[in-house]
C-alpha cells in the first residue's frame, strides 16, 4: 500500500470512508438500514467484479448471475454442513465459483464479441434449469436452500452441543446480525476495492485494457490473450461468488432465482450505468439502482391515487392506471428507461457526467484568471 | 541455395483468395541486417506477403521459415516472440491508452513473455520499462506527447508511434508497411534517419514503400511485386534500370 500513487491512496480512502459513514449520510435519504445497506455493498461488490471483465477487458458477460447464486449455494452448504461461521462459507464459496467461472470462461472465451456474450448467457441459463430439475438435491428447486435444525454442521459439533433452534451466521462468534452485518459486509467491499483497484494500476491491467482497445495489436505484440481474458473472467466470477456468499450469510436462502438471466443483467446496467472501465462507477450504479428499487417496489396504486389526487376527476384515475406500470412490479420498466435514456445520452454512465461537469467548472474557472492575467503580469 | 546470412525465407508462397491469386509462387530470400524493400502497384499483394508472414494469413501452399523455424502455423503472438515485429499500413495501437502505455504496453511483452499474471505491481513502479518507453518516445521525437491518448494523435505521429512501439521490442525483424504514408516531408526524413540508425545497429528491415526517395534512401535489396508475383528483385540500381519494372509501374497507373 505504501507503493501505492498517492492518488489512488486518495481514491481508496474517499471510498473507505464514503462506505463507513453510509449509515449517517444515507439517514437523510430513508435508506440507513442494516437490510439496504447490507444490498448496497453485496451488489457493490457484484459489480466492482464484473468491472474487471466488461469495464477492463471489454468482454460483456451476460451470465455473471450463475456465479453469483453459485456462490450464494455454496455458502448455505458450508453454514449446512461444516459450521455456521461466515469465513468457511466465503473462502468455500470462493473456490466453488472461482472453479465454474474457470470452466465456463475457458469455453466462451474461444469466442469473442457477441457470441461470447450468448455463451456465457446459455450457460447461465442451463445452471439455472439445472438448479431446479435435476440439481435440486443440491438446490432444493423452488423452495430454495436454507439452514436446517437438523444440519450436521460438522464442524461446529466438535466442538459444542447442537442449539435447539437454527442458528443464524456468526463470524467468530460474533452475530452478523443488524449493522454487524452491514459492517461485515463493508469490511469486504473496501477490501474487494482496494484489490480491484490493485489490479487497475498493475501491468496486468494495462495488458487487460490494451486487449479492450485492441486485442489485434495485443496478438502481434507478442501476448497471448486468452490466459489474460481468462484470468479476469475467474476473478470477476469469484467476486461474483463472493458477493452471492454475502448474501446467503446476511439472509441464509438461496434461490436459483438469484441466477436467472434478469440478475445478470442487472449487474450489466449497474456497470454501464455507474460508468464502465471506472472503478468507483459500478459501485455507484448499483447503489442507485438498488435504492431506488426499494423505493419503487414498495410503492402501490394507493399511494399513487393519493399523489395524483390533485388532479381533476377522470384524469387522476388515468394517471394512476399509467404510473402504476412503472412502479411495484413494473419497476424494471422505469429501470429500462433510464438505462436507455444514460445509454443515448450518457454513454460513459454518471461518472462520465461527473467528469463533464468537473471539466465545465474547471473551464469556466480557468477562464476568469486568464482574463485577468494581463493585468498582473508585466508586458513581455 | 539457402545461404547461412539468410534469416527470413519465403519458400514457394501461394495465396488464393477464392478465385483471387493474391500471392504466386512468392521466393523471397532476406538476409541478416539488410534492408529488404518490397515495391509494387497497389494490389499487387504486398501487405498480403508481410500478412503471411506473421502469422495473420495462413499461406495457401508454402512456408515461411525464419531463423531455421518454420513460422507456418504458428500463432501470431508466438511469431513476434521469436522476434518479429511489424507496424501496419493502417496503424495498429491501442487508442484509448496514452502514448506511453501504447509504447510501455510492447516493452513489457519483450520482458514478461506472452503471459504474465504481473498483479502485484503498480504501472508506477514498472521504472525502468518506464523509462526504457520514454527513451524511445524521444528517439522518435514524440515525448512532448505521451500523455496524450493515441487516438487523438494525427495519422503520421500514430504511424511513428506505432514504429516506437516495435523497435521498443529490439526485434530481429522488422516489418513495415508504408511507414511513412501520411506523413510530412520533414517526418517522412526524420523517420528515414531513425530507420538508417537502427539498421546500423543490425536490425533487419523488411520495408514496402510507395515513396521511391524513401526506398532508394534505405533499401539494399529490392524486390517487385505485381499481381501477386515477384517479377524482378536485386539491387536498387538493377531494379532501376529494369524494363519490366517500368512497365508494371505504367501498367498499374492506368
Ligand atoms: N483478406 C482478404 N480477403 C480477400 N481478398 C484479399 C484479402 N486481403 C487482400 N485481398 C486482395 O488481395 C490483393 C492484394 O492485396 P494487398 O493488400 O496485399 O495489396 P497491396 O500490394 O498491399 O496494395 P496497396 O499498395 O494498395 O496496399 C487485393 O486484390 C486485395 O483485394
Ligand atoms: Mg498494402
Amino acid at each position: 500500500m505504501l507503493t501505492m500513487p498517492r492518488n489512488d491512496l486518495l481514491l481508496f480512502l474517499g471510498f473507505a470512508i464514503a462506505v463507513l459513514t453510509m449509515p449517517i449520510w444515507m439517514a437523510p435519504f430513508g435508506a440507513a438500514y442494516p437490510d439496504l445497506l447490507q444490498r448496497f455493498m453485496i451488489y457493490g461488490l457484484f459489480a466492482l467484479g464484473f468491472n474487471i471483465l466488461f469495464g477492463l477487458t471489454g468482454y460483456l458477460s451476460f451470465g455473471h448471475a450463475a456465479f453469483f447464486g453459485v456462490g450464494s449455494y455454496a455458502a448455505v452448504w458450508s453454514m449446512k454442513l461444516l459450521t455456521i461461521d461466515a469465513l468457511p462459507a466465503m473462502i468455500f464459496a470462493l473456490i466453488i465459483s472461482g472453479i465454474f467461472a474457470l470452466a465456463i470462461g475457458y469455453v466462451s472465451l474461444r469466442r469473442s464479441g457477441i457470441y461470447f456474450s450468448i455463451l456465457t448467457l446459455a450457460f447461465a441459463q442451463m445452471s439455472y434449469n439445472l438448479a431446479y430439475s435435476v440439481l435440486t438435491p443440491i438446490t432444493n428447486g423452488e423452495t430454495g436452500l436454507q439452514l436446517n435444525i437438523n444440519d450436521p454442521r460438522y464442524l461446529d459439533r466438535m466442538f459444542s452441543a447442537a442449539t435447539p433452534s437454527v442458528p443464524s451466521p456468526t463470524m467468530l462468534g460474533l452475530p452478523l446480525t443488524g449493522f454487524t452485518g452491514f459492517y461485515f459486509c463493508a469490511g469486504f467491499l473496501i477490501i474487494a476495492f482496494f484489490i480491484a483497484q490493485r489490479i487497475t494500476g498493475s501491468p496486468f491491467g494495462m495488458m487487460l485494457k490494451g486487449i479492450k482497445s485492441n486485442q489485434t495489436r495485443m496478438n502481434y505484440t507478442g501476448f497471448n490473450t486468452r490466459p489474460y481474458t481468462l484470468a479476469a473472467f475467474v476473478i470477476s466470477g469469484m467476486y461474483a461468488g463472493l458477493a452471492g456468499s454475502l448474501l446467503a450469510i446476511t439472509d441464509p436462502l438461496a434461490g436459483a432465482e438469484r441466477m436467472q438471466w434478469t440478475a445478470s443483467g442487472e449487474v450489466v446496467l449497474m456497470t454501464i450505468l455507474g460508468g464502465a472501465g471506472t472503478l468507483v462507477g459500478p459501485v455507484i450504479g448499483a447503489w442507485l439502482i438498488k435504492y431506488f428499487e426499494n423505493i419503487f417496489s414498495a410503492i402501490n396504486e394507493n399511494m399513487l391515487a393519493r399523489f395524483w389526487d390533485f388532479l381533476p376527476d377522470g384524469l387522476d384515475h388515468a394517471a394512476v392506471v399509467v404510473s402504476a406500470k412503472f412502479v411495484g412490479e413494473g419497476w424494471f420498466l422505469t429501470l429500462g428507461l433510464v438505462f436507455v435514456l444514460i445509454v443515448v445520452f450518457l454513454p460513459g454512465g454518471i461518472m462520465e457526467g461527473v467528469r463533464r461537469i468537473a471539466s465545465w467548472i474547471d473551464r469556466n474557472r480557468k477562464s476568469t484568471p486568464k482574463s485577468a492575467s494581463p493585468k498582473t503580469q508585466p508586458a513581455e | 541455395m539457402t545461404n547461412s546470412n539468410v534469416v527470413l525465407h519465403v519458400a514457394d508462397v501461394h495465396k488464393r483468395f477464392g478465385g483471387l491469386h493474391a500471392l504466386a509462387d512468392i521466393d523471397l530470400q532476406v538476409e541478416e541486417g539488410q534492408t529488404h524493400a518490397i515495391i509494387g502497384p497497389n494490389g499487387a499483394g504486398k501487405s498480403t506477403l508481410l500478412n503471411v508472414i506473421i502469422g495473420k494469413l495462413a499461406p495457401t501452399s508454402g512456408a515461411v521459415v525464419f531463423d531455421g523455424t518454420v513460422l507456418t502455423g504458428k500463432k501470431p503472438y508466438q511469431i513476434n516472440q521469436l522476434g518479429i515485429a511489424r507496424v501496419f499500413q493502417t496503424p495498429e495501437i491501442f487508442a484509448d491508452l496514452s502514448v506511453l502505455q501504447n509504447v510501455m504496453i510492447p516493452a513489457l511483452a519483450k520482458r514478461d513473455g506472452a503471459f504474465k499474471l504481473n498483479m502485484l505491481r503498480t504501472l508506477e513502479s514498472e521504472t525502468e520499462i518506464r523509462a526504457e518507453a520514454e527513451h524511445m518516445l524521444e528517439d522518435v521525437g514524440m515525448i512532448s506527447r505521451r500523455e496524450m491518448a493515441a487516438g487523438s494523435l494525427s495519422r503520421g505521429d500514430k504511424r511513428r508511434m506505432e514504429l516506437a512501439m516495435c523497435l521498443i521490442q529490439r526485434p530481429r525483424l522488422l516489418l513495415l508497411d508504408e511507414p511513412t504514408a501520411g506523413m510530412s516531408r520533414h517526418d517522412t526524413n526524420t523517420t528515414i534517419e531513425l530507420l538508417k540508425k537502427i539498421k546500423s545497429r543490425g536490425m533487419t528491415k523488411v520495408i514496402i514503400e510507395h515513396d521511391m526517395h524513401v526506398v532508394f534512401s534505405l533499401a539494399d535489396k529490392i524486390s517487385v511485386l505485381a499481381q501477386g508475383r515477384i517479377i524482378a528483385d536485386g539491387t536498387p540500381d538493377q531494379v532501376r534500370g529494369n524494363p519490366k519494372v517500368q512497365e508494371a509501374y505504367l501498367g498499374g497507373a492506368h
